[in-house]
């Protein structure tokens, strides 16, 4: 089959390939298995409690970021209220910012000497910080909230401004409270995108590293962090990729019951234009989540965000601009200098390319499994999944010693770059585009086809426009991920050509205040660019919004 | 309300009114995007090769960086093209040099430092060259007799402190690594973790060299009761915790001898004094030299060699402190000013024997786990 | 002339049979309904014809052309699904133009179609208005008029009125009858209703368990269900089990039925349904019983529904018959032992005794 050939072609060739040319070169290093570096796999406990570990925070992480962001869906999913937009591209900032920049904002806000911190101090007189988070679970779970808070709005959220309004209402109209008849109407329709936002989240959480690393210290690690520390640090290279191992077949057990959970849930609707599920916030009821919402997003995503902000615009004690001066000037002359609107433009250069590659492979991928009802689909799902929750470091050393022979020898092109960022970003894009496609009723496809139109057409004039909200959110993820990714990045990217990640990281290289007030600028200047992105796709969305 | 229109427009606009503009924007969108991406792809592999120019690709680690003119002068000098690839921290780059070893990724290596040399040799992916210029490098520097190394430069990882803490609490800072265990100094210290952390094995290896195998374990038990905090990664000690770089609470950390001039050098206002100091009298730093080699398997042997000489040489060698903010290897390099005014070298540095440290590492790092973190 | 014929048309979804080698002509010009209860394999037929599901076996020939390697979307036929599947992205123009525009017609073509098309459903002035907008009824004639408007050799019309409130159903239905006849176009009707079968249908299918059961005119049907099936499918519970002997009579469990006119041998054993409006309360006054069919049995109950009484009847055998008794004879009440005139009409001997009846 055509549609499910590129996909699994790419996957083949950029996942499945380097994949098992490293776990053969780590297993077999004379050609025979050997496995002598593994007792300590099962010789110890300790792997089994970082599995324990990695698991049991991502499902508490999980669970958190529901609760905190599906209020957030509903608001901007069901309520029309001054600056929704610009409100809602605000929650995508985070996903892209490095963890150490996201760190040290966490620390100028909560750490010892933190804002909070002092000012309670002050306030009540107290001889010691109050508020203890450095290197505490607690720490990992805010972050991952943080971080994640925008998948479940835009996931969740999309899903619900396509539910008719007028299903809740006939269940009001039946005697059911608003509670119950969301419970009972509204969270069972909504269960197929709150599974798929829950598991794309999970398995973020699942895989975790930077914020780990750096907000949880190292008494805490997850499998990813370990799978790092063996293949770099230790080079135990079977171990890591053992690891890596049971990283994938943990991965490819949560996908594959998920994807069973979503077959079972998906039932097909009539979509409804946005026009009527959404309203102003005029009930009491509506202004308290509303307002609640924005409290909360405020203090949770909008204060980090600002104490960056501020610190780069911070020197000595007042206001200035000398760190975004000094991004432009190349004191020391280093080859390695890139003015910050030439990374800005690396960076949305690698991000359009990895978007449009991304929207192609998902939306194959996503046509074809929502078409295809086999069992071999069910197992192809998961399968399509994968590259999300692979080590970064562990595929970045397959692709040494896969990619070196013509014609595939990538190893030092510029390509690998949104090819990397391709293979995380089109599984955001087959997860927010699937649903929707399984929801379309059938009849409107096979209507388009009887009435002459090719498959081809059948896709660009009927299928396309119906999950077109769908579709941007997917391309929002896309770029998004590929702007801010830094794990894979630091492995392909040439050094002339960097993202705006890997410049904030050279700055953090090196002591001193500039290095950290230029590495606070650039970070602003990237989430500038993520808003900006967000708000070009959101507009793109919003001119077609009057037909449908 | 709008009333119901008459359907059939005059002339053409008939279809203006329905999906037809849609695909159009969506055209004109496509071409848009398709255009930059070709652009910026165009524009990124526009350096990648001349014609008619051999190139030499050196393969280095994220923290390196030389200037323009140095690259100008070596390219016009051999009529070469350098192109530089980055591939991870130290230990991940040194890896994939390795891995590449069958189909080798570039012909030189540039920053495997005596923590990871024995490995690198082990793997055997270096060819040994006896440079001219190795005359005018410290013998203390040159660990491998054979030469497939050579020292490039130097730096030494030691304790940081931030002067303006001590000054303002009136209590002298640490002198000796034994300081550290004092009740005075519980909660002040924050050490990087040496299983994750470059500088926090190195620190490691200070430890061990200073109190000898026997004792070091016993020295971290005591820093540990004296609530010492561990972070994964410098940056994090230095920008999260480090009173004197971030709005943490640590007035110790570890960190390079080089860092009270980096403090200077990056600066966002002109300082007359660094606002933190090195920890360097005797047996209290860790010496980490980093090596420069020629991969084995290049085509390009002769013009590998020359540009080795190259960083060897002064130019190259008086580049590399403000780059980098470490000590060049050649002893006839001048330092800058700012080096050789807040920079100091360690008094009898830790030196442990490579293949010492290969062999003990996961030894010593499981040990540390053990008592620091458990 | 015989546009379409299916030839052993089989079907199996997950090891179930649901067509079972079914064979069938559809004259040009007429419109023919599938009539059958849910799961009778009609919808299926009709997937098959439209190519959206591939056969197991059997073929579909389209004006003596093998349909099998031609793709759906350039059959150039018509279909309505039961829910009008109306492009919620487009607008009522945007819906009707849709098939035009993949065929690529010219404008002004288009253009006048659409209008034509607008017109042809009563549906003038409608043209920008949002699908979502439209009330039922006016969804059905936009998604008919979208059908009809690439000018389609054959209109599939899955339970085009399913979705529709029973009066709203009643009216479209004549309308649609008559658009399709003005248009003239084959049609191929899907119901579960045989009101609406038989208001619209030239030749009714009376499809069940994958097969079909009868194919007549809706006249034809009424009169003389060819099996059990179709009889208990259009509402005939009145069955009785028999033998047909000389002479024109049939030996049953409750006695002797005399016959109309059959074309049954002698001997056979078969099926016979009696008409529930084909019977009368014998009087006192009648005439001695010679030549007529006499039923006796207890009332069970008996209902006045204005032009006449609903008469349910226990007869000896313990089955139960039901009955619509002129009103102009006096109701009996329950538990009464009374007698029954059967005309021999009312007697509709079932040519194909061998299925058993379903319930």
């Amino acid at each position: 089959m055509l549609i499910a050939g590129i996909p699994l072609g790419f996957l083949a060739v950029f996942y499945f390939y380097p994949l098992m040319k490293i776990f053969a070169l780590s297993f077999m290093p004379e050609g025979t298995l050997s496995l002598v570096d593994l007792h300590g796999l099962v010789s110890t406990s300790y792997y089994l409690k970082t599995l324990w570990f990695t698991t049991w925070q991502a499902a508490l992480s999980t669970i958190l970021t529901l609760v905190v962001a599906l209020p957030g869906a509903y608001v901007f999913a069901r309520l029309r209220f001054p600056g929704k937009t610009l409100l809602q591209s605000l929650t995508a900032i985070p996903f892209v910012l490095p963890s150490v920049v996201v760190a040290a904002a966490f620390h100028a806000l909560l750490g010892p000497n933190g804002v909070v911190n002092t000012w309670l101090m002050n306030g009540f007189g107290l001889e010691t910080p109050p508020i203890q988070l450095n290197h505490t679970i607690w720490f990992i779970l805010m972050a991952h909230v943080f971080y994640n808070y925008t998948v479940i709005i835009r996931i969740v959220g999309g899903a619900w401004s396509r539910m008719q309004s007028s299903l809740t209402e006939a269940a009001n109209m039946l005697g059911a409270s608003p509670w119950t008849a969301f419970r009972k109407v509204t969270l069972p329709l909504l269960f197929p995108s709150i599974c798929a936002a829950s598991l794309l989240v999970f398995i973020f959480c699942f895989s975790s590293f930077g914020v780990i690393l750096i907000l949880g210290g190292p008494r805490y690690a997850t499998i990813e962090v370990e799978i790092y520390r063996q293949a770099v640090h230790i080079f135990n290279l079977p171990m890591a990729a053992a690891l890596s191992l049971v990283q994938i077949c943990f991965t490819f057990l949560f996908l594959w019951v998920y994807t069973w959970l979503q077959r079972r849930t998906t039932v097909a609707l009539y979509p409804e234009s946005r026009r009527i599920t959404q309203k102003r916030p005029t009930t009491i009821r509506d202004r308290c989540i509303l307002g609640a919402n924005i409290t909360i997003m405020a203090l949770l995503l909008g204060t980090p965000l600002l104490a960056l902000v501020i610190q780069s615009f911070t020197a000595g004690d007042g206001f200035s601009l000398v760190f975004y001066r000094a991004l432009l000037e190349n004191p020391s002359q280093s080859i390695f200098f890139i003015p910050p609107v030439q990374a800005i433009g690396y960076s949305i250069g690698f991000a359009l390319i990895a978007l449009i590659l991304s929207l192609i492979i998902g939306l194959l991928a996503a046509t074809f499994l929502s078409q295809e009802k086999s069992r071999a689909a069910s197992l192809l799902d998961p399968l399509f999944m994968l590259p999300l929750a692979t080590s970064a470091v562990t595929l970045g050393f397959g692709y040494i010693i896969a990619l070196d022979k013509p014609p595939l020898n990538l190893r030092t092109s510029i390509l690998l770059v949104p090819l990397a960022h391709t293979l995380v970003a089109y599984p955001f894009v087959v997860r927010s585009v699937l649903p929707a496609l399984r929801s379309m009723p059938k009849s409107l496809r096979e209507s388009a086809v009887l009435l002459g139109a090719s498959p081809v057409q059948t896709w660009i004039h009927v299928v396309m426009p119906i999950i077109r909200r769908a579709i941007i959110v997917g391309a929002v993820f896309a770029f998004t991920i590929s702007i801010g990714e830094f794990g894979a990045t630091v492995f392909v990217a040439r050094p002339q050509t960097p993202t705006i990640p890997l410049a904030i990281y050279r700055f953090l290289g090196q002591p001193g205040a500039l290095n950290y007030g230029q590495a606070m600028a650039m970070s602003t200047l990237l989430m500038l660019v993520t808003a900006a992105g967000f708000l070009f796709l959101e507009k793109i969305r919003m001119s077609h919004e009057g037909e449908f | 309300m709008e009333a119901p229109r008459e359907v059939i427009l005059p002339g053409d606009g008939f279809f203006y009114f329905s999906e037809e503009v849609i695909p159009m924007n969506r055209r004109i969108l496509t071409v848009l995007i398709l255009a930059v991406s070709l652009s910026s792809l165009t524009g990124c592999s526009r350096e990648n090769t001349t014609p008619g120019i051999e190139t030499i690709t050196v393969m280095t680690h994220d923290s390196f960086s030389i200037s323009e003119g140095v690259v100008a002068d070596i390219e016009k000098d051999l009529g070469i093209k350098i192109r530089f690839l980055k591939s991870g921290d130290a230990g991940a780059a040194l890896n994939q040099a390795i891995l590449s070893r069958a189909n080798p990724l570039a012909d030189i290596f540039y920053g495997v430092d005596n923590t990871f040399m024995s490995r690198a040799l082990e793997a055997d992916i270096f060819v040994a060259y006896e440079s001219p210029l190795l005359s005018s490098i410290d013998d203390s520097l040159k660990l491998d007799r054979a030469n497939r190394l050579l020292p490039v430069d130097y730096s030494d990882v030691c304790l940081n402190y931030d002067k303006a803490w001590f000054r303002e609490k009136a209590t002298s800072p640490p002198a000796r690594l034994e300081d550290l265990i004092r009740p005075e100094y519980k909660g002040l210290t924050v050490v990087e973790n040496p299983a994750t952390s470059s500088p926090g094995l190195a620190f490691l290896l200070a430890t061990i060299g200073h109190f000898g195998q026997e004792g070091y374990l016993e020295f971290w038990k005591q820093l540990r009761q004296n609530d010492v905090l561990v972070t994964d990664g410098w940056e994090d000690a230095y920008w999260g915790q480090f009173s004197a770089a971030s709005k943490g609470n640590r007035p110790i950390v570890v960190s390079y001898a080089s860092s009270p001039p980096a403090e200077v050098h990056f600066s966002e206002k002109p300082l007359d004094d660094a606002p933190t100091a090195a920890v360097l009298g005797p047996g209290t730093a860790f010496r980490q030299i980093e090596f420069v080699g020629i991969i084995k398997g290049t085509a390009n042997v002769e013009l590998a060699r020359k540009v080795v000489d190259f960083m060897l040489g002064r130019k190259f060698q008086e580049d590399i402190p403000l780059q980098m903010f470490v000590f060049p290897a050649n002893t006839s390099a001048q330092l800058p000013p700012v080096f050789e005014r807040y920079a100091r070298l360690a008094e009898e540095p830790v030196l442990i024997d490579p293949e010492l440290i290969a062999k003990r590492r996961s030894a010593w790092i499981d040990s540390w786990t053990e008592a620091v973190l458990r | 002339m015989t546009l379409l014929r299916l030839r052993t048309l089989s079907k199996t979804f997950e090891r179930e049979p649901v067509l079972d080698a079914v064979s069938l002509d559809v004259e040009e010009g007429s419109i023919l309904c599938l009539l059958g209860p849910s799961g009778c394999g009609k919808t299926t037929l009709l997937r098959i014809i439209a190519g959206l599901e591939i056969p197991d076996t059997g073929t579909v020939y389209f004006d003596d052309r093998d349909m099998a390697t031609v793709a759906p979307h350039l059959r150039n036929f018509g279909m309505m699904f039961q829910e009008f599947a109306l492009f919620p992205h487009k607008n009522v123009l945007g819906n009707i133009t849709f098939g035009l525009k993949m065929q690529k017609r010219p404008r002004r073509e288009i253009r006048a179609r659409a209008k034509e098309m607008l017109s042809l459903v009563g549906l003038e002035g409608y043209a920008r208005r949002n699908v979502s907008e439209l009330s039922g009824g006016e969804r059905q004639r936009v998604a008919l008029a979208r059908t009809l408007a690439p000018n389609p050799r054959l209109v599939l019309l899955d339970e085009p009125l399913g979705a529709l409130d029973k009066a709203l159903r009643e009216r479209l239905l004549l309308e649609m009858r008559d658009i399709l006849k003005k248009v003239g176009v084959t049609t191929i009707f899907v119901t579960h209703d045989q009101t609406e079968a038989f208001a619209i249908a030239d030749t009714v299918v009376v499809m069940d368990r994958g097969r079909i059961e009868q194919t007549d005119t809706p006249e034809n049907l009424y009169a003389h269900p060819a099996t059990a099936s179709v009889a208990l499918f259009l509402g005939f519970h009145n069955l009785v089990r028999g033998r047909i002997e000389a002479a024109g009579t049939m030996s049953t469990d409750l006695g002797i039925l005399r016959l109309a006119e059959h074309g049954v041998p002698t001997g056979r054993d078969v099926m016979a349904l009696i008409r529930p409006d084909g019977a009368r309360i014998r009087e006192a006054s009648d005439q001695p019983d010679e030549g007529k069919t006499i039923i006796s049995g207890v009332v069970k109950n008996c209902l006045f529904k204005g032009r006449n009484y609903h008469l349910e009847l226990q007869t000896g055998t313990g089955q139960v018959l039901a009955f619509d008794i002129s009103n102009e004879s006096r109701p009996a009440d329950p538990g009464q032992l009374i007698e029954l005139i059967l005309s021999p009409e009312a007697v509709v001997v079932m040519t194909d005794s061998l299925v058993e009846p379903f319930t």
